[in-house]
């Protein structure tokens, strides 16, 4: 019960020395592209990817550090890809950031820090771990879009992320503190079933609930507390945008899955109604907004939103059904659902840093102008991720969707049945601005003819995560067993 | 890997092959690859036909393998005698539309080829998939090589017309994913068509799929009033894009109806047969009256195949033999036609760039050759005995006779509408006197040309002349999923 097992939490262990070990080599390195530190650092994250892995394939949970701490499939598994997000992040932002003078010891570690950040939240297993793990990843962000500070729109956005941030975990803290007083407890088991014996005040729960849920929809990106996002991505140097728009919304995925189900599914009949609230209303405000927008990374903002809203759903029908089959149906749904999108995310903003050139940025949409003339190949990889966030089959966009109406339409409830309705039909408002991305870059001529320069690191890696997108739509069994054995076990204990 | 694979993956590897070779100054290589490409994924169709067993309404030449575990999809493929034809169909119009590319296209020559070759493998699969989530797949699919084809190489509105095209069948279709879903947790958790056919279900969920699916299907048939895509995304496509779009596109709607309206929601399917039929008699009456004022020869022939169509339909739904077998035989023949009629106007706006009617005037004169398939087409078009575009039409009016004497005269008259907008063209565009110097300044056919349309013509009259082989291979299947039909599936 009181054991450490520090051989449990061994990758972030490695992860917290490495990321110090990488900001105190960087003060040695002189390299204008930092390919010392940089690949110091690439080599760490993916001894870390691996130990998540390894890890994941034993399947076994583990708790340390008093329990306060455990190492579950679904956390490993979801810090295996935070892990490959971050490195591939990474690769897409060094000639990026080194052409603007930003490449600096702190990009590499700073990002390595919310990455231990977001496996903390990843594993925990107490509501204060939740909240360290969560204010450490923040921190290292609100860091790094600040990073150009002598750059206007990128310190204004640090501002707005900061204060907005900081509100945020304000309310999910409040929110902890009443579901502590009401349980005498910031275990997260321990709150499971103490809610479970029912001796508890349930007005006090619910209003802290309430604020939980506040907070859990600002880190998501949820509308109504949305506003961050399309400031904070289009405001941020892309190289960063991509660090915000990633690894972090499996970090959200996960501690909404630790605080709701794990410790409050006693509560779903409540949080329920308040994430259908929250998935339609950002379904359909995302996709309408996105319609109007001109800057292609505002557009990818609140594109983001309303696929943020898309995942909700498919943790809103799980306890009506009863048992936990189906629970874990819809929550595996959804950790397929942010795996893909993750990973076609950083794929569109891997091309967006790939348009941009010194002294220009590709923002707005009409940079990617007749791409398909320019290069078809990047075109095509573009159009790959434009028609899988649309959820085009043969795309892995499309499984994501499906695996998510699927557990709707299971519950067999009048209810949930209509919400795919909704969700397929604002889904189709989508596809108007994805299509609209494709049309420019294949149906229009090109205003800038210069060439495409990139580095062949870059090159492959743009090429690859095309290539999975569409593979995974090919054959997208194996990705989804994996969530679904990990929520399984996840659930089970 | 069996037949049906390789008709599915042939033309896509094929496809993506041609996207690899690269750029316009490989041209020749690439119609050459694509040409060879769509020539042998055309003979691997051929045994389907020569091996298909006409006794029985089983599937045939099928194939299972797991696809994914976690929902119970299956790769499963499987043709009987309501799809068969519609593979070699595919197949034989892709290699038309390579070769009546041949030297139009200049501009991304191989993204032109490897489009229509990945098409027409995505086609056939939509033919062939006994799998609900396979059958969606491909549907869907078909949307990307399309939408690119009616946006690149389109007309000057071919980005709206690209647009509309796509949001539309997507909006139809989103509807029946749901549909999809909703049966496979009533077969408890299972996306086999065939298993749905034989699923109860209570009346009321029988409506609202019979109209997920209808949303679907008609939107790609297209029926009256969701059909103003077509007229649309035809004029704007490349040659290619509306032969294609014509010839198998539309046919995808209307083998829906054949594969899941009827045999899954056969309650459904016999309490709204009213509401299929009048949409399919005003598609016949309404759209032939529209295609007459027309003045745009793409738009004509655009409305004269919703119309067209609306025989299909009409068919299926009076619940005959004949009227069923003969709608399928439409189907087929209006594949061959409206290609052809497609790729005559092709051969003009080639070399006068101007679809207009008003344009033309005399060009039997310069174009001898041509203006005699032309109008062979245009007749075929009309229904004339002895061409493949009589027999359907005739079947689908005999059976409706028995349904009622009223519908099959309303029926008819789509002959003399046809007869009048058709042949109205022809004086038009072919007879008189030499309009103007562009007429005067045409050439013939090139031996190119004259292949295509001698080749179209063959099959047009061969299956007008002996359609035995086409509706034996459907006679079995059609009985069967008649049968089907009149039993109720609802839940005791």
């Amino acid at each position: 019960m009181n054991e450490m097992n520090w051989l449990a939490i061994a990758p972030e262990i490695v992860l917290l020395v490495m990321a110090c070990v990488v900001a105190l080599v960087d003060l040695w390195v002189t390299h204008p592209r930092r390919t010392p530190t940089y690949l110091l650092a690439q080599a760490s994250l993916a001894a870390v990817a691996l130990m998540h892995l390894s890890h994941f394939d034993a399947g076994q949970t583990f708790y340390a550090v008093q329990r306060m701490v455990v190492a579950d499939p679904m956390g490993h598994l979801l810090g295996f890809f935070a892990t490959i997000a971050v490195m591939v992040s990474l690769a897409y932002a060094r000639p990026y950031a080194a052409e603007r003078e930003m490449l600096k010891g702190e990009l590499i570690s700073l990002s390595m820090f919310s990455l231990l950040g977001i496996c903390v939240m990843l594993s925990a297993n107490n509501f204060l771990v939740i909240y360290l793990g969560l204010e450490l990843m923040s921190l290292s962000l609100y860091a790094l879009v600040a990073l150009r500070r002598d750059h206007a729109p990128a310190t204004e956005a640090a501002m707005k992320y900061f204060v907005l941030g900081a509100l945020a975990s304000g309310f999910l803290l409040y929110g902890l503190s009443m579901m502590y007083g009401a349980t005498r407890s910031l275990d997260i088991p321990t709150v499971f079933n103490a809610i479970a014996t029912g001796q508890i005040d349930n007005a006090v729960m619910v209003l802290g609930l309430v604020f939980v849920v506040s907070g859990l929809a600002f880190k998501l990106g949820a509308v109504p507390f949305h506003m961050w996002i399309p400031d904070v991505y289009q405001g941020a140097p892309t190289a960063v945008t991509v660090l915000v728009a990633g690894a972090p919304k499996l970090a959200a995925f996960a501690i909404t899955i630790r605080l709701l189900v794990e410790g409050m599914s006693g509560l779903a009949v409540d949080w329920q109604q308040m994430l259908i609230v929250l998935a339609v209303a950002s379904m359909a405000l995302g996709n309408l907004a996105a319609i109007a927008q001109s800057n292609l990374k505002r557009m990818l903002a609140y594109s983001t939103i309303s696929q943020m809203g898309f995942m909700l759903l498919g943790l809103t029908p799980t306890v009506v059904s009863g048992n936990t089959l189906s629970a874990a149906n819809g929550y595996s749904s959804s950790m397929f659902y942010v795996l893909t999108y993750v990973f076609t995310t950083l794929g569109t903003f891997g091309i967006v840093m790939l348009l941009s050139r010194h002294g220009h940025e590709a923002e707005q949409i009409d940079d990617l102008k007749g791409l398909a003339r320019r290069s078809p190949w990047y075109a095509a990889v573009m159009a790959i991720f434009m028609f899988s966030l649309a959820g085009i089959p043969p795309t892995v966009g499309f499984y994501a969707k499906l695996a998510v109406l699927q557990a709707l339409v299971s519950t067999n409830q009048a209810l949930y049945i209509w919400l795919a309705v909704i969700a397929v039909l604002l889904s189709l408002v989508a596809a108007f601005y994805y299509l609209r991305m494709v049309k420019v870059m294949y149906f229009e001529e090109p205003a800038d003819t210069r060439p495409i320069v990139s580095t062949g690191e870059v090159r492959t890696l743009l090429s690859l995560n095309g290539a999975a997108v569409l593979v995974f739509g090919i054959l997208p069994g194996g990705l989804m067993a994996m969530c679904a054995q990990a929520i399984v076990k996840a659930l089970g204990t | 890997m069996g037949l049906l694979s390789l008709a599915i993956w042939l033309p896509i590897a094929c496809g993506v092959l041609l996207l690899a070779i690269g750029r316009d100054d490989k041209a020749d290589a690439v119609r050459w690859v694509a040409l060879i490409g769509s020539l042998v994924s055309f003979l691997v169709t051929l045994p389907l036909i020569a091996g298909f067993d006409t006794s029985t309404a089983a599937m045939q030449f099928t194939e299972t393998l797991p696809w994914i575990e976690r929902f119970n999809v299956k790769y499963a493929l499987g043709v009987d005698g309501l799809s068969v034809w519609f593979v070699p169909l595919t197949a034989f119009i892709t290699v038309i539309v390579v070769i009546s590319a041949w030297e139009v296209i200049t501009d991304r020559v191989n993204q032109y080829m490897g489009a229509f070759m990945i098409l027409s493998g995505i086609m056939v699969g939509v033919f062939s998939a006994l799998d609900g989530l396979l059958f969606y797949v491909f549907f869907e699919a078909t949307l990307i090589p399309m939408y690119i084809i009616i946006g690149i190489w389109g007309g000057p509105r071919r980005v709206y017309a690209a647009f509309k095209f796509f949001l539309y069948t997507l909006a139809g279709s989103l509807l029946m994913l749901v549909a999809l879903v909703y049966l496979y947790y009533k077969s408890g958790g299972s996306f086999d068509i065939l298993a749905w056919h034989k699923l109860p279900l209570p009346a009321s969920a029988q409506t609202l799929l019979f109209f997920a699916f209808f949303l679907a299907f008609a939107v790609k048939v297209p029926m009256w009033p969701v059909h103003t895509w077509l007229p649309d995304a035809h004029v704007e496509a490349p040659t290619g894009g509306s032969v294609v779009l014509a010839a198998i596109m539309l046919k995808l709607g209307a083998y829906g109806f054949l594969r899941f309206s009827l045999p899954i929601a056969p309650d459904a399917s016999r309490q709204w047969d009213w509401f299929i039929i009048a949409l399919s008699l005003i598609a016949v009456i309404y759209i032939g009256l529209v295609a007459l004022v027309q003045q745009d020869m793409k738009k004509l022939v655009a409305y004269s195949s919703i119309a067209h169509m609306g025989f299909c339909t009409l068919g299926f739904f009076i619940f005959s033999e004949l009227g069923m077998s003969g709608g399928i035989v439409q189907m087929v023949s209006h594949g061959f036609i409206s290609g052809a009629m497609f790729l005559c106007i092709g051969v003009l706006y080639d070399r006068v760039h101007s679809r207009e009617i008003a344009a033309y005037g005399g060009v039997v004169n310069t174009m001898p050759k041509f203006a005699a398939f032309a109008v062979f087409f245009a007749m075929a078009n009309s229904g004339l005995p002895g061409t493949s575009g009589f027999i359907g039409e005739w079947m689908v009016i005999l059976g409706t006779v028995k349904a009622g004497f009223w519908l099959a005269m309303l029926a008819a008259t789509a002959l003399i509408f046809g007869a009048a907008y058709n042949l109205w063209m022809v004086k038009r565009v072919y007879f008189g006197p030499v309009a103007n110097d562009h007429v005067k300044a045409l050439t013939d056919l090139n031996s190119r040309e004259f292949l295509m349309m001698a080749v179209l013509a063959i099959a047009v009259l061969w299956m007008g002349v002996y359609p035995k082989p086409f509706t034996d291979v459907m006679h079995v299947s059609v009985t069967e999923l008649l049968k089907h039909v009149a039993q109720s599936k609802l839940v005791p």
